[in-house]
């Protein structure tokens, strides 16, 4: 709660978009456009080995035939493929860096600017950092602790070249290349992310962490995450993400793919703070992220929280598939859109085992010009006796431009499962403002006090540092929605 | 006057064995109409669950039958009467049409205050045609709605109620549809009127059921209905439907409500019958004071397919909805609920309220449900819900502890669970009628819950 | 203190205050009596500038300043504090949260420095004991399923910590059975000093028994009808407001 305590203060001392700076590093880049030799030319990079680039090519010709998703609520320009790079790595002398004095001091800067633990000192802290900068992973801290333990926790370009047979196996086995066409593009171009393997039994130490960050003009990035809980392992995951500001539009196609067999559990947890673009709706991120979780094992567990402030436009539906009996699935979300945003988010539950039990807690809040849209499909398979769903949307209307959406699809072939879901819409009330403000608080920040409190069942879940950056979030992302 | 069989275009190739039938062929604005309702039609044909507003029902049974038509009716079928769902001892109004066209002998319309019509669409074309023309909404309304366009294209009668400012008709008005009389499978398109002029006030009873001529094996027919309601400000319409059709009879139907300033829509259709029905509403709320009730009810089993698609538009300040859905699902019936609340930009002080709830009786009993909330204005209150599971547990339990044995505490529970919905309708003449179907329903089903 | 001269205030597009005058001085406690309908919240809201309450004439001068020109959250820094009739629920705050949050914001605006989490914590123990609440209250949600009496003790814990000037209590006695009542009306008066203010709106005369006015006016239809001393409220209770709007409206 310390956390709270803090937030207008910090929400105070943030400028606009904190985060709006540019670092100059030489790239590394790929010719413009999108062709065979570009995904061929991303494959021999990273020096892969055949069936991998036979797989991206796969999914490269799919996606020539794939049509783009018109089903979800946002409107945007058709995107131009070919007007984009699809590989850009920082340069650095020689091989990756062995440790942190090896990287780019500049890196460093942006990092730190960034608030991204990434110094030893955060080991108290628990945290370790696989940082993504434009596609490479530049540092992964803490390595040697994970090792003890058996855990892999690195690049997936170098899980690739360690640990072929798990990537091979469980690459693409979530999300297939051709689940969409976002998804089915990054299996053709992706070229950096992380790969976690926790082994059996093992409960990982730390929480583990990568900061995605775009950073070169034009580059769409494609990370590819891969996350396996082995027999009775846990791990959780966070993940954030920022942008510079830049006035063209940004393509971010990520994959995240989970897996639990039998007793596991992954706790994936997402602060996404791309650059929306400014009032006026220029610029800003396209986030189209495919995400999902198979729960392959018996009790094994995977929970989604995501607060979702930034992005021009965001396109995610965390997803759990509930394989094994008595699997948990929970989504927890928080998604805000001011200005000219527009956000499309939500999770589908897919109760196949027995006494399979899923818990959606998703709260929008729109202001400005925005439009923010929960979308999400809880579907009770015929065998998912005693399943149990609950799910509960609420959306907040800050002002009478913009707009909430309540989308639910349920779906039970089951009468021993039980499906419950509720929503609301309602505006951020006068009376609530009112009181705080004859209390003393500005309009601001009891605008940030009142939504803060109408996500908090969403903030709890999340690790207590993250809790703080997006408690912030929340205060900035509405700066300017009210009076 | 009879048919072509089915060919490939469903209903398009009817056309030209139909035309000459229809009525109102000397009023070239209505030909022109049901030519391009026509067109709009044969350019999409029948809808496909690759449209989202059919994402979960597939008429493709209906293609599969090939429904003709009948442009007169059949040698008089004798009937005694028709069945009411209100006391035979009131005298209310009644229309009766057996399948699709109209029986004077069976109707009894009753006495009507002054200011008040009822009559049927045909009849309405020779008295006035010029108010039909005026009242006939159905181009823009058919956007998107292949079914309606069909029915215009192809209306061949239906019920015209038109009250005067001010008519406040104290007696119901049933209109009777009877299905089941061809000796092959045939398809009407009713298509009805209920224009409601200031201040006017009027209960309408819709009961679509068949005649029940098992003994030579009742043909399956199809019901494609369309209806249009007005209610200018401050008019009242209480709207029931029973839809028991034939267990092998097909029913869609489309109804769209205008509602002025003050005025109130407020519906209940309870669905029993037909192997595949779909009940189309969308009311549009466009005054401010307009109110609009949509409930329903549906029990179903063996292969029952029963969609309750409604749209509410509230398109200005201060209106409000209420609905509430609630179905019993046994067997491998399916039932489907899309309900879609849309609260446009400065359509302030907004009241809207959704709930559909279910009880799934069997294993491969399924629902599907997408209640939808879309929201443009910021000083609303609007809420939807979604249940569906088996029975309370713990109500069970009560009941059978107190020694009930627990298929009778089931049928209790059932019952009850429906019984809110129907008790609440304004129409309380209606209500025994409604609870004997559901009686009958539980006491038909078959081995244990 | 506070000097309110010929005040007019509309709520959507009605005058409901038409020429409210009235002076308060430091320590002084002032009761406005009146029927339902004549203002009374009215004043209270207008005074603390809630939107909607549209001055159209007069002026309202606290400590020499005018209050008409400033923002609520600036009016509760210069020392107003309502306590409301209603206080307002607010999910998912916890109440610490919302009191360290004011207690800083108004020490902020005062010059005063703004108190870290264990001084904040020091001084919330230091007030709740004082007026004998439960730390419990603390941890809840804003006022969310708090009962009557846990609110306007809640008001009564925030007024200790935010040391107003003047307070308004307006129908603090609404919802609240005896005990409640008088267990709000003990906290109000410790809170007493020679250097601030009372202004008591209530409709009954109950919570006047424990809250000893100086000062007692009628407000009816829209003005200050008559003004005496403590005696006055007793009279209204015996005689009620008849005579108030019975004359106003003839």
């Amino acid at each position: 709660m310390a956390a709270t305590l803090e937030t207008v203060e910090q929400v105070r001392a943030l400028d606009k978009y904190k985060y709006g700076f540019v670092t100059d590093i030489e790239s590394e880049t790929a010719p413009k456009g999108l062709s065979e030799d570009i995904v061929r030319f991303i494959s021999a990079k990273k020096q892969e080995p055949e069936w991998l680039l036979a797989w991206r090519l796969k999914a490269y010709r799919h996606w020539l035939t794939m049509p783009e998703p018109t089903w979800s609520k946002v409107r945007f320009p058709p995107i131009d493929y070919q007007d984009s790079y699809y590989y850009s790595a920082p340069k650095s002398p020689d091989d990756a860096p062995k440790s942190l004095d090896e990287v780019d001091p500049k890196l460093l800067e942006t990092y730190e600017k960034l608030g991204i633990p990434l110094s030893e000192q955060k080991v108290l802290a628990g945290v370790a950092v696989d940082a993504v900068f434009d596609s490479v992973s530049v540092a992964t801290t803490f390595k040697k602790n994970l090792e003890d333990v058996g855990v892999i926790f690195c690049p997936i370009s170098e899980a690739v070249k360690n640990h072929p047979e798990l990537v091979k196996k469980y690459l693409g086995s979530v999300v297939p290349y051709g689940d969409n066409k976002h998804a089915c593009l990054n299996s053709a171009v992706f070229t950096d992310g992380s790969f976690v393997y926790i082994p059996k039994g093992v409960r990982c130490p730390m929480e583990l962490s990568t900061y995605f960050r775009i950073n070169a003009q034009n580059t769409g990035q494609f990370e590819r995450t891969l996350i396996i809980a082995d027999e009775g392992s846990y791990v959780s995951y966070l993940e954030g993400c920022t942008a510079p500001m830049r006035d063209e539009n940004q393509l971010h196609a990520a994959v995240v793919e989970l897996i639990t067999l039998d007793d596991a559990e992954i706790k994936y947890s997402t602060v996404q703070n791309w650059y929306p673009g400014d009032e006026n709706g220029k610029g800003g991120i396209y986030n189209f992220v495919t995400k999902r979780g198979a729960c392959r094992g018996r009790n094994s567990k995977i929970s989604w929280t995501q607060v979702e402030t930034g992005s021009a436009i965001t396109w995610k539906y965390p997803s759990c598939i509930l394989q094994g009996d008595n699997s948990v699935g929970e989504f927890y979300s928080i998604a805000i859109t001011n200005n000219h945003q527009q956000a499309d988010t939500g999770t589908k539950m897919i109760h196949l085992g027995k006494n399979t039990r899923s818990r959606i807690i998703a709260k929008g809040i729109s202001a400005g010009h925005s439009d923010s849209t929960y979308r999400g499909l809880v579907r009770i398979g015929a065998r998912a006796e005693g399943a149990r769903n609950f799910t509960q949307c609420d959306s907040l209307l800050v002002g009478d431009k913009c707009g909430a959406h309540t989308v639910p699809y349920i779906e039970s072939k089951n009468r021993k499962a039980i499906v419950e879901h509720e929503a609301t819409t309602s505006r951020i009330s006068e009376d609530q403002l009112f009181y705080c403000r004859q209390r003393g608080l500005s309009q601001e920040d009891a605008v940030a006090l009142v939504v803060n409190g109408f996500c908090r069942e969403v903030l709890q879940q999340l690790p207590m540092e993250f809790a703080v950056e997006a408690q912030k979030l929340v205060g900035i992302s509405l700066e300017g929605s009210v009076g | 006057m009879s048919t072509e069989s089915f060919t490939e275009h469903p209903f398009v190739d009817h056309w030209g064995a139909l035309r000459d039938a229809l009525p109102g062929q000397d009023l070239p604005w209505l030909s022109r109409l049901r030519e391009s309702a026509l067109e709009r039609f044969a350019e999409c044909g029948l809808p496909t669950p690759r449209q989202e507003s059919w994402k979960y029902t597939s008429l493709r049974p209906i293609e599969k039958i090939g429904f003709g038509v009948d442009g007169a009716p059949r040698a008089c079928i004798s009937i005694d009467r028709a069945p009411s769902l209100l006391p035979t001892a009131s005298d209310h109004h009644r229309l009766v049409f057996v399948d699709g066209h109209y029986r004077a002998d069976l109707s009894t319309p009753g006495e009507l205050p002054d200011g008040a019509e009822l009559t049927t669409l045909r009849e309405m074309l020779t008295r006035d045609p010029d108010w039909v023309e005026a009242q006939l909404g159905s181009a823009a309304l058919e956007r998107g709605q292949p079914l309606l366009a069909l029915n215009t294209a192809m209306m061949m009668n239906g019920f015209v109620l038109r009250l005067a400012k001010g008519t406040v008709l104290h007696e119901p008005v049933e209109v009777v549809h009877l299905g089941g009389a061809g000796d092959r499978p045939l398809a009407y398109h009713p298509r009805n009127l209920a224009i409601l002029e200031e201040g006017s006030q009027a209960t309408l009873i819709e009961h679509h059921t068949h005649l029940g001529m098992t003994e030579r094996g009742e043909q399956p027919y199809y019901t494609n209905s369309g209806t249009e309601v007005v209610l200018a400000k401050g008019a009242v319409l209480h709207h029931y439907k029973l839809q028991a059709e034939a267990p092998n009879a097909f029913h869609t139907a489309t109804v769209h409500a205008d509602v002025a300033a003050d005025a109130l829509y407020d519906a209940f259709g309870m669905s029993t019958g037909a192997q595949l029905s779909r009940n189309e509403i969308a009311v549009r709320l466009a005054g401010a004071g307009a109110n609009c009730h949509l409930n329903g009810a549906y029990l179903l089993r063996g292969d029952q397919h029963c969609d309750n698609t409604t749209r509410i538009d509230h398109l200005v300040p201060d209106t409000a909805c209420s609905e509430i859905f609630k179905g019993v699902i046994d067997d491998q019936a399916r039932a489907v609920f899309q309900g879609k609340i849309t609260v446009h930009r400065d359509a302030q002080h907004t009241n809207g309220h959704q709930l559909s709830k279910v009880l799934l009786l069997s294993d491969k009993a399924e629902i599907d449900a997408k209640p939808e909330l879309e929201i443009y204005a910021d000083d609303v209150v609007c809420s939807h819900g979604a249940t569906a599971g088996d029975l309370d547990h713990d109500a069970l339990f009560y009941l059978r502890a107190r020694g009930i044995p627990e298929t009778a505490a089931r049928a209790m529970l059932i019952e009850a669970f429906l019984a809110e919905s129907v008790h609440n309708i304004a129409a309380q003449g209606l209500c025994p009628a409604l609870m004997s179907s559901i009686g009958h329903w539980l006491a038909d089903r078959r081995g244990d819950f | 203190m506070l000097e309110i001269k010929n005040l007019h205030a509309t709520v959507d597009g009605k005058e409901i205050l038409k020429g409210i005058d009235l002076k308060i001085e430091a320590g002084e406690i002032h009761a406005i009596m009146g029927p339902n309908g004549s203002g009374k919240s009215t004043l209270s809201y207008a005074l603390t500038g809630r939107e909607g309450y549209v001055i159209t004439e007069g002026e309202v001068l606290f400590k020499g300043r005018n209050l008409m020109d400033m923002d609520p959250e600036e009016r509760a820094g210069e020392g107003v504090f309502l306590a409301f009739q209603y206080p307002v629920e607010i999910p998912g705050v916890p109440n610490t949260t919302f009191l360290k949050e004011a207690l800083n914001s108004v020490r902020r605006y005062r010059g005063e420095g703004e108190l870290d989490a264990m001084q904040f914590v020091k001084l919330v123990r230091e007030k709740t004991k004082l007026l004998h609440m439960n730390d419990d209250m603390l941890k809840r949600a804003v006022n969310v399923g708090f009962s009557g009496g846990e609110k306007k003790r809640n008001e009564a814990l925030q007024m200790a910590l935010l040391e107003p000037s003047l307070a308004i209590l307006d129908e603090t006695d609404s919802g609240l059975d005896i005990d409640a009542l008088k267990t709000v009306a003990d906290a109000v008066n410790l809170l007493r000093k020679p250097d601030n203010a009372l202004l008591i709106i209530t409709h009954y005369q109950r919570l006047l028994d424990y809250i000893v006015p100086d000062h007692v006016h009628v407000l009816a239809q829209g003005r200050i009808q008559r003004s005496g001393g403590k005696e006055l409220a007793l009279e209204l209770e015996k005689n009620g407001y008849a005579a108030f709007t019975a004359g106003a409206a003839a």
